[in-house]
């Protein structure tokens, strides 16, 4: 009984922290129309930003200032959202598309700078030295997972509320209009340019806060924690959950989670020896046929974006 | 005829033409008033949801804009109606795909026809005059031996020598039994050389008549001059 | 450095092949397909089968041309292997692509041209299995040009830079003075003006994924004759070839062949400098270089 508990209580926390990213993208390509290739470099740079931050120093990579672990975890959103507006400024003004294969280009350049740079973080062997926050006072059992579950939840109702706060807001409308048509924004004076920058350093500060969480659950980061699947999987849940509609990005994200953890442990249960080395390729072409198939048969998701009517007089 | 860009929202509300063959029919109106949206709909770049197109006679459907010159119909649009890329002779033979073997001679034709294209053959379309350049939409637009040529504002941005000298042109290829359609802005010139003129406001026809007559109303003057706005009919 | 170079002029090659059919399908359709790299890993597998099939049954064609590793039967088989990746562009458009573009969305293909690549890469893997493969595994002496500095040139990179030049000087004679090329460089410069000058735009744009999937095919072949075969072509060369056709601008088939080159030669050079796990992070560099300095690329214009 405690083994599913303590597997719900797993499962629960990496879905809500995978729905906290998905919000971030929601609000950058949801909200704003705006395509993010890499969703995992900022995730990563959240997580690595915060393991260093708050981490022990150690011998072979620099970071380890043991900084005060909210102090950590902002300043891991910070450099995510530092690469972002980097990435933005540069991008954000040309075809749409440029912004897919930079930002593309961008994860694939951070997990090679990840692997290869020991220095920085470690390379392939990975960040150690975090010890994850109030260990000492919870423990390393079941209580401490409890108790980050609790946490992780609230942040993740925080974001949400504060995501919708926004969408209903004078700056929701704007994204919307300049993500339906830019040149009837632009006429009402408002600088498209410098709005999507915000839209897109905002949501990536919200997957850098995923990510520090990522890290500080596992008190360990590594390359292999930053492969390109993790963009397609929190694509999957964005689109199977609905773009534009932040409850559906929630359902989407705890959705793909459990098919694909469950797809995981189906194949490894069932298949035979020999075929274990392709479980994951398995598991890689149902994600792409779910992308896929969305996208044709439902491409507003399963919880489709409520049109928000805001003007006073219409409920 | 019933036409625009989304469904829901039509430019043409109600416009009806006729066209007599081997004539110049100007379509005039204010801007927005749908004229280059009615051009677009009978060349089927843009859908009309109600309405019937009859060519001597015979509904033709809703025309695809590839088959144009099956219909025998040749469209300049207002705008980018050359390749700007391709030089004079690319945008010749690109336009003269169909004409297979007889391809070279209707060349020498069109050259002959309009012999400020002939110096600059292998000068890239992007770097002649406005003027040259409407002269070549025009060349390409009879490559294809059209019965009816539409043409969205010959003379925009045309200084009114080279405008003059295209309606005259325009004028000119009437007496060989093509038929003209132009939307214009320049009202003066086109109404001078027309037979009939169609005034249009708000996607409505509003009056329609020779165009001699046109030049000399009070009403046409007034909406061109200032003056009281057209009143609608409904 | 001179081998470097080398070494970079016969990546470029296959990056050029590859970014040429990519950059016409940008430009035409707007939106960056990321699943084109996939094209050069079916065109290398497809020549792989038939290759193995012609061996098999037709062991004449085993013979080696010349002082190549390339036998007979990998000619014949790269012709049909053309010729199905060029289908099979075709076929991702019509099942996938064409209907998603019909609802309006470009973006939308972005993600599921993402998805589809996914699909792919591992399709392959589960068909043909996670290890490299070779066409030949006969061992190919290369031609010392100089032992010092060491300058070493196999016949078959030889053979892939003779023959994309061959494809890149027919590629200009087409663009140039056939008019079938000039409806190609009119429909990417203006849609609407090429209809209306009787160029239909659905047999363009299935020309255009023929031709990009047979080029394609042909870049993947060519990789999988000077490296290995594995089902991690696709994403070993999608930011690459993405990044020559920055270089190059979108939609200017000649900004691809050069930017290939471009590409292809810089990141070979860059190993002098950087270490080689670095390798991967150099085409984003460049594509953030043409952003910084050029953003248009070489040859590109902004859609009207």
């Amino acid at each position: 009984m405690i083994g599913i508990l303590s597997y719900l209580v797993f499962f629960t926390t990496i879905a809500s922290i995978l729905a906290i990213a998905v919000l971030g993208l929601n609000l950058q390509w949801g909200n704003t129309g705006l395509f993010n290739g890499g969703v995992v470099a900022f995730f990563g740079a959240g997580a690595y930003g915060t393991l260093l931050l708050g981490g022990t120093s150690q011998t072979d990579h620099i970071g380890g200032l043991e900084l005060f672990y909210p102090i950590a975890l902002l300043g891991g959103m910070i450099i995510a959202g530092s690469l972002a507006w980097v990435v933005g400024i540069l991008t954000l003004r040309l075809r749409h598309d440029y912004l897919a294969i930079s930002t593309f280009g961008v994860a694939v350049a951070f997990e090679n700078l990840m692997r290869n740079a020991q220095w920085l973080a470690g390379g392939a062997k990975g960040l150690r030295g975090f010890e994850r926050p109030l260990r000492e006072t919870l423990g390393d059992g079941f209580l401490y997972n409890l108790s980050f579950l609790i946490i992780v939840l609230i942040i993740l109702l925080g974001v949400y509320w504060f995501l919708e706060i926004l969408v209903r807001s004078p700056f929701g409308r704007l994204l919307r209009a300049i993500r339906e048509d830019e040149h009837a924004a632009r006429s009402l004076g408002k600088n498209p340019a410098k709005i999507r920058l915000t839209a897109f350093v905002g949501g990536s500060i919200i997957m850098g806060l995923a990510g520090g969480l990522y890290g500080t659950f596992y008190a360990f980061v590594s390359p292999q924690d930053i492969l390109p699947m993790l963009t397609f999987q929190i694509w999957a849940m964005l689109i199977v959950g609905g773009a534009g509609n932040n409850k559906g990005a929630i359902f989407g994200a705890f959705l793909i989670w459990a098919a694909w953890t469950s797809s995981g442990w189906l194949l490894s249960r069932f298949a035979p020896i020999e075929a274990q080395l392709y479980t994951g390729a398995v598991q890689y072409v149902l994600i792409g046929l779910v992308i896929v198939t969305m996208l044709l048969w439902r491409p507003q998701g399963l919880f489709p974006e409520r049109l928000v009517i805001s003007q006073p007089g219409q409920s | 005829m019933i036409a625009g860009y989304l469904p829901d929202l039509p430019i043409l509300r109600g416009v009806s033409l006729t066209v007599d063959a081997g004539s110049l029919t100007v379509i005039i109106g204010p801007n927005g008033a749908g004229k280059s949206t009615l051009i677009k709909s009978i060349v089927g770049l843009v859908p009309f949801s109600k309405g019937m197109l009859l060519l001597r006679g015979k509904d033709v459907g809703h025309i695809q804009p590839h088959q144009l010159a099956k219909h025998g119909i040749s469209y300049v649009p207002q705008s980018n109606n050359i390749f700007r890329s391709l030089t004079v002779k690319q945008n010749l033979t690109l336009a003269l795909r169909h004409a297979g073997k007889s391809a070279p001679n209707r060349l020498q034709n069109l050259l002959q026809q309009f012999p400020q294209l002939s110096v600059k053959l292998h000068d890239k379309a992007g770097a002649l005059s406005g003027g040259q350049r409407q002269f070549l939409a025009v060349a390409m637009a009879l490559s294809t031996s059209p019965r009816i040529i539409l043409m969205d504002e010959p003379s925009a941005g045309l200084s009114p020598k080279a405008s003059q000298e295209i309606l005259e042109m325009l004028r000119h290829l009437t007496s060989t039994g093509v038929t003209i359609i132009l939307v214009e802005q320049n009202v003066n010139q086109a109404l001078r050389l027309a037979d009939h003129c169609y005034i249009l406001a708000e996607g409505i026809n509003q009056i329609d008549d020779k165009a001699a007559k046109l030049l000399r109303d009070s009403i046409v003057s007034e909406i061109y001059l200032g003056g009281k706005r057209l009143k609608v009919q409904q | 450095m001179i081998q470097h170079l080398l070494d970079g002029i016969l990546f470029g090659s296959i990056l050029s092949l590859g970014a040429a059919g990519l950059t016409m399908v940008m430009h035409i359709l707007r939106f960056a397909n990321f699943s084109h790299a996939e094209l050069l890993s079916i065109g290398a597998y497809t020549a792989l089968v038939f290759d193995q099939i012609f061996k098999a049954t037709m062991p004449f064609f085993s013979a080696q041309v010349g002082s190549l590793s390339i036998t007979w039967a990998l000619f014949l088989a790269m012709a049909f292997s053309l010729f199905l990746t060029g289908v099979s562009a075709i076929l991702f458009d019509y099942l996938v692509f064409r209907r998603i573009r019909e609802k309006g969305d470009e973006l939308s293909m972005v993600f599921a041209s993402f998805g589809l690549a996914l699909i792919i890469r591992n399709l392959i893997g589960l068909i043909f299995g996670l290890n490299t493969q070779l066409y030949s595994k006969d061992i190919v002496f290369a031609t010392i040009l100089s032992r010092d500095p060491l300058i070493a040139l196999k016949p078959d990179q030889l053979v892939t830079l003779l023959i994309t030049l061959l494809i890149i000087l027919v590629i200009h004679f087409v663009l140039s003075r056939t008019t079938f090329g000039y409806s190609l460089r009119a429909v990417g410069e203006n849609p609407e003006l090429a209809q209306v000058n009787g160029i239909n735009l659905r047999t363009t744009i299935l020309l255009v994924w023929f031709i990009g999937g047979g080029l394609a095919a042909l870049a993947g072949v060519f990789y999988g004759l000077n490296n290995q075969i594995t089902p991690m072509i696709g994403s070993d060369l999608v930011l690459p070839v993405f990044a020559a056709t920055i270089v190059g601008g979108i939609g200017s088939i000649y900004g691809a062949l050069f930017g290939g080159f471009i590409v292809g030669i810089a990141a070979n050079i860059a190993l002098i400098i950087l270490p080689s796990g670095y390798s991967p992070s150099v085409p984003f560099l460049i594509i953030i270089a043409v952003l910084l300095i050029r953003p248009n690329g070489l040859f590109g214009e902004s859609r009207t």
